[in-house]
């Protein structure tokens, strides 16, 4: 006899799902500044009267604000996330919560529930596309987020796991991510997501010319590295100068004509561009960030689906990370001992947090951070950063508009790329450089309640975040 | 060497304090076109403080100051020539008089500021028919004169003409251009290419005026500076056959030739001399003969 899934509604889910004060709960951000799903789902458990959760995501947005509400009365206490964008960040900093948030990276956050140290109760599972077993992927219906990486392993492993669709499609649907046998109870909402907000029509190259300049150079910095050979792999962001470092990295590659082996990262047409045109074996695909990745996604079976514990997990037998030649990422700050910031501004206010920064860099041969000397007034080269996110024994190469930066201990990149003609600096000079123009900014000042702990990948506390005056 | 300049409004603080880093071999802050009226003072105090304060050790600076018909210029001279800027940019320059006007006025006011005479040098900008037909007059006006840039937005507006992307209506001042530079001894600039967004046109334009003899081309975009970058500087090919002609004549003098052939052609005084260019070109860019 078939089973009953299917409830009528998201109050009926919780119930079933027999959610309890305490209890810890997940979501993921496929939807990212588009999702409904969280909101909906906690103002359905502030309204039964439920307290004291533990909240834990993969990444939160600005249409998430409700929820400091429903931090502010108690419903939320305890705040698990990997990533929190600047209109939450302040309102944390502002010491909202009584519990330090706890972020981790996206490889630590599944490794620590599969491995049991952050267990979930109950999995809310936005899903673009599901039946009513809760056979379910993000590839597909009028939500589609493409790759349903940060969902595979809530859903897996949450003791309870609740899909929440707004297209159901008849039993059984075809191309699931995520199969029944992990599901427990089916919702059929309006809708899950704005698709504005999920993913953009298209992503375009910066065009900030300094931006253009640094990622030029990050290309050139790959290309002399020694790494650029056939089986080369490699990740990008999807943002600023990092994604127009791989347009530059692709005219390197066709005209030496490298043959890669697998690109990842945030999925963008630029990288779907690079696997067609042969650079690439395969793209392993964590979150996808446009249309026509979507469409790559749904359509090339090159271009392939992973959950972000294979991605990344510490722990894991293996993972995709540490098969990385190199990586391009950018940094709020750095330090002359090449510890990087992507958790704070620098007034020391949340805008951000490691996603997946600390695991690539960690996880590469050359991580590639690129970042201007200075933003406005600010110089970006600091002697400490406001808050460690990635440690300097991770970095390998600064690229700033003003020069190239090495990290001292790899003698023999520094030597490659001095001869190539990069212009190779001293990480001082280049603060020196910034700070000549910018004057040294006073230090900031800070109270003594700590608002977040930074968990690196060994599980250690790197840094802390204190609430601002 | 000088094959790119860019310019960059001199009202716009977030471009100018990059400039540096830009890539390209020279920046050019205007005062002039990109700066509204209401704009000018804001404008010439931004430049002046620039170029005192932050270090343009990548490039060479160069200041469009206003044309000699306006009231600005001798303002703009007074705010920027204690700055020390490599070059000032003379538009609508049509004369050898606007030259001269300028030149003595220059040398009035470096002699106040205890600076040597010639200090700063002078590109006139050529963007008007009668600039077109002084060229030679204006390239040999004075010793400050070090290129001739040639403006096509204005020119083709005087020449009532419509400005196209291909360019044939400026293929005269351009090439008349080149001939009044070269034969006053000066360097010589192509009007920019300002299809900001046509990465494939860039190369074309500016490949087509290095054909013509310009030293290098002017841009408003910094996208556009590599392309610039590139196609003016010799190519790797062109360097290794410089070395090769260089030896050839060497090897013929040892052995007391009076000429020689390369690959069967013969090697005479212009190939020898363009082979020296050349080698100058690879050098000044830092391309040791052991990098081919």
């Amino acid at each position: 006899m078939r089973d009953k899934k299917l409830v009528a509604s998201i109050r009926d889910a919780i119930i079933s799902a027999g959610l309890k004060d305490g209890m810890t709960i997940s979501f993921h951000h496929h939807m990212r500044n588009g999702d409904y799903v969280l909101n909906m789902v906690m103002d359905e458990i502030a309204a039964m009267g439920f307290k004291d959760l533990t909240l834990n995501a993969t990444a939160l947005f600005d249409i998430h604000m409700p929820l400091i509400d429903h931090i502010k009365n108690g419903v939320v206490t305890t705040l698990m996330t990997n990533y929190m964008s600047a209109g939450l960040g302040k309102q944390i900093c502002a010491g909202v919560m009584e519990n330090p948030v706890q972020f981790r990276t996206h490889g630590t956050r599944p490794d620590d529930i599969i491995h049991g140290r952050t267990p979930i109760d109950i999995a809310f599972v936005a899903a673009p596309q599901s039946d009513d077993m809760g056979n379910c992927t993000g590839k597909y219906g009028k939500s589609a987020c493409g790759s349903f990486g940060y969902a595979i392993v809530d859903a897996q492993y949450a003791k309870k796991t609740v899909v929440i669709t707004d297209e159901l499609v008849e039993y059984p649907m075809v191309g699931f991510t995520v199969p029944e046998v992990y599901v427990d109870y089916v919702v059929v909402v309006d809708a899950i997501g704005d698709p504005n907000g999920i993913v953009s029509g298209t992503t375009r190259i910066t065009r900030d010319p300094v931006g253009l300049v640094m990622a030029q150079t990050a290309a050139k910095v790959v290309e002399h590295s020694g790494l650029l050979v056939d089986g080369f792999s490699f990740q990008t962001g999807a943002g600023g100068a990092t994604l127009a470092g791989a347009k530059y990295l692709k005219d390197i590659m066709l005209a030496k004509g490298i043959k890669g082996s697998y690109v990842m990262g945030g999925i963008t047409k630029y990288l779907v561009e690079m696997l067609q045109a042969g650079c690439f074996k395969t793209i392993l695909d964590g979150q996808t960030f446009d249309l026509d990745s979507i469409d790559s996604l749904r359509n090339d079976p090159r271009h392939q689906e992973v959950s972000l514990y294979h991605y990344a997990g510490p722990n894991a037998p293996s993972c995709i990370v540490n098969s990385l030649d190199t990586i391009f990422a950018g940094a709020t700050e750095v330090d002359v001992d090449f510890n990087v910031n992507v958790h704070t501004d620098s007034n020391g206010i949340i805008m951000g947090g490691s996603g997946g920064h600390s695991d690539i860099c960690a996880g590469a041969k050359m991580a590639v951070i690129i970042t201007p000397m200075f933003r406005n007034r600010l110089p970006m080269i600091r002697d400490r950063v406001t808050t460690i996110t990635t440690p300097g024994k991770d970095i390998d190469v600064l690229v700033t508009q003003g020069g190239v930066a090495v990290n001292p201990k790899n003698v023999e990149l520094k030597a490659r790329l001095q001869a190539a003609g990069l212009p190779i600096v001293d990480i001082h000079e280049l603060q020196a450089k910034a700070e000549r123009m910018t004057g040294k900014p006073q230090p900031i000042r800070h109270g003594d309640k700590v608002v977040a702990e930074v968990i690196y990948r060994d599980g250690s506390i790197i840094d802390r975040i204190y609430n601002t005056l | 060497m000088r094959r790119s300049m860019l310019f960059l409004p001199g009202n716009a603080p977030k471009m100018i304090i990059n400039g540096n880093y830009l890539g390209s071999d020279a920046v050019i802050f205007d005062l002039e076109d990109a700066v509204a009226p209401d704009q000018k003072d804001a404008a010439r105090l931004l430049v002046r403080n620039v170029l005192q304060d932050i270090e343009f050790d990548r490039v060479e600076t160069i200041v469009r100051i206003n044309s000699i018909d306006t009231p600005y210029w001798m303002a703009d001279i007074n705010a920027i020539l204690p700055q020390k800027p490599d070059i000032i940019m003379l538009p609508k320059t049509s004369c050898a008089a606007d030259v001269q006007t300028v030149d003595a006025y220059l040398s009035q006011e470096e002699a106040k500021l205890g600076m040597q005479n010639n200090t700063v040098l002078l590109m006139p900008l050529i963007e008007t028919a009668l600039g077109v037909e002084n060229a030679f007059q204006i390239a040999s006006a004075s010793d400050r004169v070090t290129a001739l840039f040639l403006g096509a937005e204005d020119l083709t507006a005087d020449l009532r003409c419509k400005r196209t992307k291909e360019g044939r209506e400026i293929d005269y001042a351009r090439s008349r251009m080149v001939v009044a530079a070269r034969a006053a001894g000066v360097e010589v600039y192509d009007t920019p290419f300002t299809d900001v967004n046509d990465d494939e046109g860039i190369v074309t334009d500016a490949a087509y005026a290095k054909s013509l003899g310009f030293t290098g081309k002017a841009s408003i975009s910094p996208r556009h500076i590599e392309a610039i970058n590139t196609v003016f500087s010799p190519t790797k090919a062109e360097i290794a056959y410089a070395y090769e002609v260089l030896e050839a004549i060497a090897l013929a003098k040892e052995q007391g030739k009076g000429a020689i052939a390369l690959r069967g052609k013969m090697i005479d005084a212009p190939i020898v001399n363009r082979a020296k260019q050349t080698i100058a070109a690879a050098e000044a860019l830092g391309i040791r003969k052991e990098d081919l």
